[in-house]
């Protein structure tokens, strides 16, 4: 195949400028930008001819170039005349030109860093917005609720009951039992110094009952049933299915929301109790094998040294993680657009926000009980 | 059709304007809808059917105007009484929209079983029923996920139907259907016009539907955002004098 680069030659003519076509215009060679050659026209021109007498073979880089001519003339209220131009050329380029829809510029995105900033804070005050008219309605479908006259499905209740507890139990039982031995450890290590060890029991009884189980079953249940929401209703609001049921005069918070948030908050104090269990049973396994200590020794000194305070507290934060958990899955699933890639940024944020509620709620119930000094 | 003179207005729009947030779709919209209508809205893509339709239905608040169901405007009667107007619709969306987790059966049921009495059998009865309408017989318990679009289309108007609406909404009903089953849809459509005397509202860009069934539309177009022609379709074939309606009727390409 014979190289040639492509290429064009140009003169001016009074107000008329003539671009002339030579040779073979091909891909492989590089498209000559548009610009380049208005940039040699002389002022005053109003008329472009388009010559493609000498012209060889050609691909749709020729009629690419010829587009950006094309518009960039218009722009300038330019005339252009085509001259032995090939008739497929002239075919492409109508065709190309000939769009109808309305050129109306899609949004462009922010470049420099003011106009960031305040595209950012727009996005964050709908998201807040949303999210407080969100807490509205679920509030007031709770209300539905409990007066019996919300709408949903016994049926998917109790999957959702199915799914947000016995099935999640492999991965709680794992975790909180990791999570009692690693308790045990760090405690053991410090505590042996002393001839203390005993005390560990103290410390995975009150660690375990007060913050970890509760708080670590619902990083749990965010990452996995409440990104579960997000994907479920997500992929809903894409199918069209979240109208239809609006349209049927069935509200989505009723029909959706509700049952999750029920099914979550029922499970989750049954699951913080469970983790609390296996990660005392946790510390007792270090404790046995590693220290000095029997099991009715930690037995007897973690029912003596825990009061039943603490599981009360950790029970009371579980039922408010549930809360948030459900009500960040759903409102990032709902909230939602229509694509596939969106589903999947709901179900990223329903975990971020999930894991941030959790903590931020932690933070908060902390500062009461020391108010409270309880 | 019987056609008594005299025919009473089912949905009216006045001087209707859709945004989505800033994104103007289409403003000065205004038209009646009479009882017993096949209305067709046409257009171009994108130019704002589908969200007309769903303006129309009262899933979207307009941004402007009114929209009227039997002289009542929806908006403005409280929400649970809106609920109960709204019930009088049938729609059948673009996307097919049956709840995916539950079988057609359970879908098409799931409006009877929220705003009748009916015992457990009838339901079935009915379902089975409507699903014959559509000719879907034998397929009650089949997840939306195991069949085809055009069936799919289909169990969508099954569940449309299953109150017996007043007015039935289609959005692209043939879109996806081979020549025959959208033809078939036609005639369905036409016979749930005639026989259950419902007004009928689809969006299509079908020339051979919007001739075959339509007594009344609408064309908006994109460009200048606003309605462009109001009248019988072939009212509009032989007497439109906009260049716009002429070419999309006639199918010619621009210029
Ligand atoms: N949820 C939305 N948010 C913002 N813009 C939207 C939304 N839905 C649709 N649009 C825009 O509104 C315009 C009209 O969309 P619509 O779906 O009503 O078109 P249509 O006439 O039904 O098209 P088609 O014939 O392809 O179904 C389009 O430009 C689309 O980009
Ligand atoms: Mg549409």
């Amino acid at each position: 195949m014979t190289k040639t680069i492509s290429q064009f030659s140009c003169h001016a003519n009074g107000r008329q400028f003539q671009i002339d076509l030579l040779g073979s215009w091909d891909k492989e060679n590089g498209v000559p930008q548009a610009l380049s050659v208005f940039a040699k026209i002389p002022a005053g021109t109003n008329k472009l001819l388009v010559s493609g007498e000498q012209l060889g073979a050609w691909d749709s880089s020729l009629v690419s170039f010829l587009l950006q001519i094309h518009l960039e003339a218009e722009r300038r209220h330019w005339q252009v005349e085509y001259q032995r131009v090939p008739q497929g050329v002239g075919q492409l380029l109508q065709l190309a030109l000939a769009v109808p829809e309305s050129r109306v510029p899609h949004q462009e995105p922010p470049h420099t860093f003011a106009e960031n900033l305040g595209f950012q804070s727009i996005v964050i005050w709908r998201v807040v917005n949303d999210f407080i008219s969100f807490i509205g309605e679920l509030t007031a479908a709770s209300g539905r609720f409990w007066r019996g006259q919300a709408r949903y499905r016994k049926v998917d209740f109790w999957w959702l009951v199915q799914d947000a507890g016995p099935h999640s139990l492999p991965i709680v039982t794992l975790i909180s039992l990791l999570i009692g031995m690693i308790l045990a450890f760090v405690g053991a290590v410090q505590l042996e110094r002393f001839g203390a060890s005993i005390f560990v029991a103290n410390l995975v009884g009150l660690a375990m009952a007060r913050e970890m189980s509760s708080m670590m079953t619902a990083i749990i249940m965010a990452g996995r049933t409440g990104a579960a929401y997000a994907a479920q209703l997500g992929s809903m609001q894409v199918n069209e299915e979240i109208d239809g049921l609006k349209t049927m005069g069935v509200s989505p918070m009723e029909f959706l929301v509700i049952p999750r948030m029920l099914a979550l908050v029922l499970m989750m104090p049954l699951l913080t109790i469970y983790a609390n269990l296996m990660g005392m049973l946790g510390g007792a396994i270090v404790s046995i094998t590693m220290l000095d200590v029997s099991w009715s020794q930690f037995v007897g000194q973690l029912v003596g040294s825990v009061s039943l305070k603490h599981f009360v507290i950790g029970l009371v934060k579980s039922v408010l993680f549930a809360v948030v958990v459900a009500m960040s899955g759903c409102f990032t699933g709902l909230r939602s657009a229509r694509s596939a890639t969106a589903v999947g940024q709901a179900t990223t944020s329903a975990v971020v926000l999930g894991i941030v509620l959790i903590i931020v709620t932690d933070s908060l119930v902390t500062i009461a009980t020391t108010i409270l000094d309880i | 059709m019987p056609t008594s003179k005299r025919r009473k207005a089912k949905i009216q729009v006045r001087d209707l304007t859709m945004r989505y947030g800033d994104k103007l779709i289409q403003q000065n919209l205004n038209f009646d809808i009479l009882e017993r209508d096949v209305f067709i809205i046409m257009g171009g893509s994108g130019c704002g059917k589908s969200t007309l339709l769903k303006h129309l239905i009262g899933l979207y608040m307009p941004a402007k105007g009114q929209i009227l169901l039997d002289r009542q405007d929806i908006w403005t009667v409280p929400p649970s009484q809106r609920e109960a107007l709204l019930r009088h619709f049938g729609v059948t969306y673009q996307a097919g929209a049956l709840i995916s987790s539950m079988t057609l059966a359970e879908n098409i049921a799931m409006p009877l079983e929220m705003y009748t009495q009916l015992s457990t059998g009838e339901i079935a009865d009915l379902v089975e029923l409507k699903l014959s309408l559509v000719g879907l017989a034998g397929f009650q318990e089949y997840y939306p996920s195991e069949i085809s679009g055009g069936m799919l289309k289909r169990a969508s108007l099954a569940r449309a139907i299953a109150l017996d609406p007043d007015v039935l909404f289609f959005d692209e009903p043939s879109a996806g259907l081979d020549p025959i089953s959208s033809r078939r849809l036609d005639d369905l459509i036409l016979q749930l016009n005639e026989s259950l005397c419902a007004t009928i509202v689809v969006v299509t860009h079908e020339l051979a539907s919007i001739f075959a069934i339509g007594n009344n539309a609408i064309f908006l177009d994109a460009k200048s955002k606003t309605m462009i022609a109001n009248g019988h379709p072939r009212d509009l074939l032989d007497n439109s004098t906009d260049q716009r309606v002429q070419r999309f009727l006639r199918r010619q390409a621009s210029e």
